[in-house]
């Protein structure tokens, strides 16, 4: 390999690595945290014991995610310089901007609140807690509002100039960052998906409980069954919301990109040439050299549809698209090209494993509708685990039954990889863009680093990650399958802030300690 | 003053913020080997800096952040040229998060050992890795035309690097040693209050050789000032210690390492990083600003949340203001 394309694929890989292996992390985050304070607050305002379990059962894994989201984050801050510090130089007046934001005005709100969380429960009122951990969501939001404000920048330059003498990029518009209309859909888009994360996870775990529960009645609590039924019903209800949330953005966003980068869609599509009213492919496989497909399958119109919001407009392809960029930036169309076979099955396993998501959360809001849906002898108490239900007076057959509450587990994983080819996809379809438009990735890359000491860090942190994934999955089906632990009594009088006198409770255990 | 000075003070200061805090916690997480007998002596201290080290650790995120906005080509030139110590400091933090949060997850004796010397190395080494940052910085490196460091990562171990960095460790530690006798209470305080009055004693042998060093190179007015209250204040935390008022000392121990990072910024200024193969290639507090534009915008958002974030935070530190002791720390759980 030469050595200035293995300078740059290792930087890319490290930054692949750590920023998909970072966002497994992030949307269970913002969704918990969210999920999580709507527990507490139900809890707060009703005094039922099966919202407490449900708070204190999900608040632990919500922990044990996002220690893994904060500690990687960090690298996240630092690699800019590292590996990519030309693009840092170029765009520092720029990307800087947001990145700090976010540090001060969203990140301290996080983890200093989630602290306050962790320990406080014996040392704040109830209502303070639960704000405690609303405070947390809101700065996960607000954290990923403001990261992604910095990647639309990149993905659509806008509000800046570039200097005429230091060639560099300078801020001319906060505003523009901001609020230009590629952030605020990209927001909208990863924040539902970050609920269908959370949703799916969410019932997942229950299904689990529930199903078990099912299968053995004799060992099962109806303390806990309580909590996890709760859990199910927020969960399905969650992932249909922000499932159809996610679709709508995701249309939007599409509009959007065909606009700003029309080669990252048609490359999406893996579409060749230029047509409409242009067809949706199903499946396809491409000839990158030869530019067009061996076999495909597709439907027509709708990727019309998609772009521009009737059936007929014509939809730009990757060849006219790469000839129009090279006109105007100079070179061959080729280098203009991205990695279609990615783009393209990216793309299609990120709808595909999101809105499958969605449609579990639809059959299982459907086969677990409440009682007074179904006929009286089908009916189920809040302790027992609901019964599948086809229709008003017919059951699931038991195959069927097994299948649904093996979709409902399985579900846990599938928004996690929808996110990640999302990620692949919107970034491999910019190249070879690291700004659009602006910066070439290659031209980003720090000249002064050497590819061994690139090497050792990319090494280092692909297998301190491994390692830390296989801690961190133990760790969460140890605490997912143990389920919600019934027998923890609320604390029973409410903290005053003031703190017990000196000598009452001096020597009372702490409600929680490391 | 112009904005780019503003915005020199402000870096300074978050970075002072970010040694004055998470000082004492790695302090403290070096204190688990040196002042701990045994498991719950050793959850005692964890627990002292349980509610409060992430917080603690958002201050150098800030500083990273508000560096790479204000002075994108400080950033630049600093995390590509130090690279290596940088990817060491940054895996001892990844570590030391997870530990501190996985510790108590599994009652294993193994597992939680592992974590408890996990805490140790990664609080130490950062301990020493920034002083020899920030001795670097301070000294200068070799830095080209292009304003990219060019020397080798054993350049980055010279002499002076290393002694910044023995300071920076037996600060920190001192610093979280008289942290932990204000936080603890019982038989852990009383040796941690004689644990500090000797490492003050290492700490200010060592700190006085660095900085009057760093004086002598590149001192000014300003620089001799700041190096004679962190002196002082190391002097008056001693003093404070022996007459047992820990709150007096932690605030002087506190001052110490306030003043001693304040010196190093005063003796750079108005570089930021400067080169030592041509003085004219050296990065200033002009030449790697951002624009007008968006140093008066980062100054407008640094005006209005700064504050709020000490509130807050300083609140945390009031609702976990009562000492822990042995007696306090509850049965481990599954």
């Amino acid at each position: 390999m030469e050595l200035a394309v293995a300078h740059e694929t290792i930087a890319r890989w490290q930054f692949g690595v750590t920023t998909v292996y970072h966002f497994l992390f992030v949307p269970l985050t913002i969704s918990l945290s969210a999920m999580v304070a709507g527990l507490e607050t139900a809890w707060v305002r009703t005094g039922k014991e099966k919202y407490f379990h449900a708070t204190k059962f999900w608040g632990k894994l919500f922990l044990i995610n996002i220690a893994m989201g904060v500690v990687t984050g960090i690298v996240q801050e630092f690699q800019f310089g590292m590996n990519w510090s030309d693009y840092s130089r170029f765009v520092g007046d720029v990307f800087g901007a947001p990145l700090a934001m976010e540090a001060l005005i969203a990140f301290f709100f996080e983890s200093t609140f989630v602290g306050l969380w962790i320990f406080g429960w014996d040392k704040l009122p109830k209502k303070l807690h639960a704000a405690c951990i609303w405070v947390v969501a809101v700065g996960t939001m607000l954290s990923g509002y403001f990261i992604l404000a910095a990647n639309s920048w990149m993905q659509h330059p806008n509000g800046y100039t570039i200097d005429p003498v230091t060639k560099k990029a300078q801020l001319t518009d906060i505003s523009k960052v901001l609020f230009q209309d590629t952030t605020l859909v990209v927001v909208f888009h990863t924040l539902t998906a970050a609920f269908l994360t959370g949703a799916a996870f969410m019932v997942g775990i229950a299904s689990y409980h529930l199903w078990k529960a099912k299968r053995r009645p004799e060992r099962s609590d109806g303390r806990q069954v309580a909590s996890m039924r709760t859990s199910l019903r927020l969960g399905l209800v969650l992932a249909v919301v922000a499932g159809l949330g996610t679709a709508i953005s995701g249309d939007s966003l599409a509009k959007v990109m065909f606009e700003q980068q029309p080669m990252k869609m048609a490359s999406a599509e893996a579409l060749w040439d230029t047509q409409g009213p242009a067809p949706f492919s199903i499946f396809a496989i491409g000839n990158v050299n030869e530019g067009h497909n061996s076999v495909e399958l597709e439907f027509p119109g709708i990727l019309s549809f998609l772009a521009k919001g009737d059936f007929s407009s014509a939809v730009p392809g990757i060849t006219d698209t790469a000839k129009a960029e090279a006109a105007k930036y100079g070179g061959n169309p080729n280098d203009y090209i991205p990695n279609i076979f990615i783009t393209y099955w990216g793309f299609r396993l990120m709808i595909g494993f999101g809105m499958t998501s969605f449609a579990a959360g639809l059959l299982g809001l459907w086969t677990t509708r409440r009682k007074f849906w179904l006929a009286p002898d089908k009916r189920t108490g809040a302790d027992e685990p609901p019964r599948l239900m086809l229709t008003k007076h017919r059951e699931l057959g038991p195959a069927l039954t097994r299948w649904s509450w093996r979709i409902g587990i399985w579900t846990m994983g599938f928004p996690l990889i929808a996110n990640s080819f999302g990620w692949i996809f919107t970034e491999m379809g910019r190249q070879p863009w690291a700004v659009f438009g602006l910066m070439t990735t290659a031209s980003g890359v720090s000249p002064n680093v050497g590819t061994g000491t690139q090497l050792t860090s990319l090494i280092v942190f692909t297998a301190l990650y491994a390692i830390l994934a296989v801690i961190e999955v133990r760790l969460l089906v140890k605490y997912a399958k143990a389920g919600p632990d019934v027998a923890e009594r609320p604390p029973a009088k409410d903290p005053t802030l003031r703190g017990p006198s000196p000598d009452e409770d001096a020597d009372r255990p702490l409600a929680f300690a490391y | 003053m112009q904005l780019h000075d503003v915005w020199f003070l402000l870096i300074a200061v978050l970075w002072i913020g970010y040694f004055f805090l998470e000082g004492f916690d790695f302090g403290v997480g070096i204190l688990t080997r040196l002042l701990a007998r045994d498991r719950a002596e050793r959850r005692v201290l964890i627990n002292t800096i349980g509610p409060v080290w992430d917080g603690n650790e958002v201050w150098l995120l800030t500083a990273g952040g508000a560096t790479f906005a204000a002075f994108p080509d400080w950033y630049a030139t600093l995390f590509s040229g130090f690279y290596l110590p940088l990817l060491v400091i940054l895996v001892c933090l990844i570590v030391r998060g997870v530990a501190f949060e996985y510790r108590h997850k599994r009652t294993g004796e193994r597992w939680q050992r592992s974590w408890e010397l996990a805490i140790f190395w990664t609080s130490l080494l950062p301990a020493f890795l920034w002083g020899v940052a920030f001795a670097n910085i301070v000294h200068g490196v070799d830095i080209d035309r292009e304003k990219n460091y060019v020397g080798s990562f054993w350049d980055l171990l010279n002499p002076y690097a290393i002694l910044g960095g023995l300071v920076t460790l037996a600060l920190f530690t001192f610093h979280g040693a008289v942290f932990t006798a204000l936080k603890t209470v019982g038989d852990i305080r009383l040796r941690a209050r004689v644990l500090a009055q000797q490492l003050g004693l290492l700490t200010a042998v060592l700190a006085l050789v660095f900085l009057v060093w760093t004086q002598a190179h590149r001192g000014d007015g300003w620089s001799l000032a700041a190096l004679v209250v962190a002196v002082l204040a190391l002097v008056g935390a001693l003093l404070a210690l022996r007459a047992g008022r820990e709150g007096w000392a932690f605030l002087l121990s506190g001052l110490t390492v306030v003043a001693a990072v304040a010196m190093l910024f005063l003796s750079l200024f108005p570089d930021v990083m400067p080169s030592t193969l041509d003085p004219a290639y050296s990065l200033t507090v002009t030449n790697a600003a951002s624009s007008p534009y968006t140093l008066k915008l980062m100054t407008v958002v640094a005006a209005v949340f700064t504050p709020i974030v000490l509130l807050y935070q300083a609140w945390t530190y009031w609702v976990f203001r009562k000492r822990i002791g042995v007696q306090h720390i509850p049965a481990e759980q599954g």
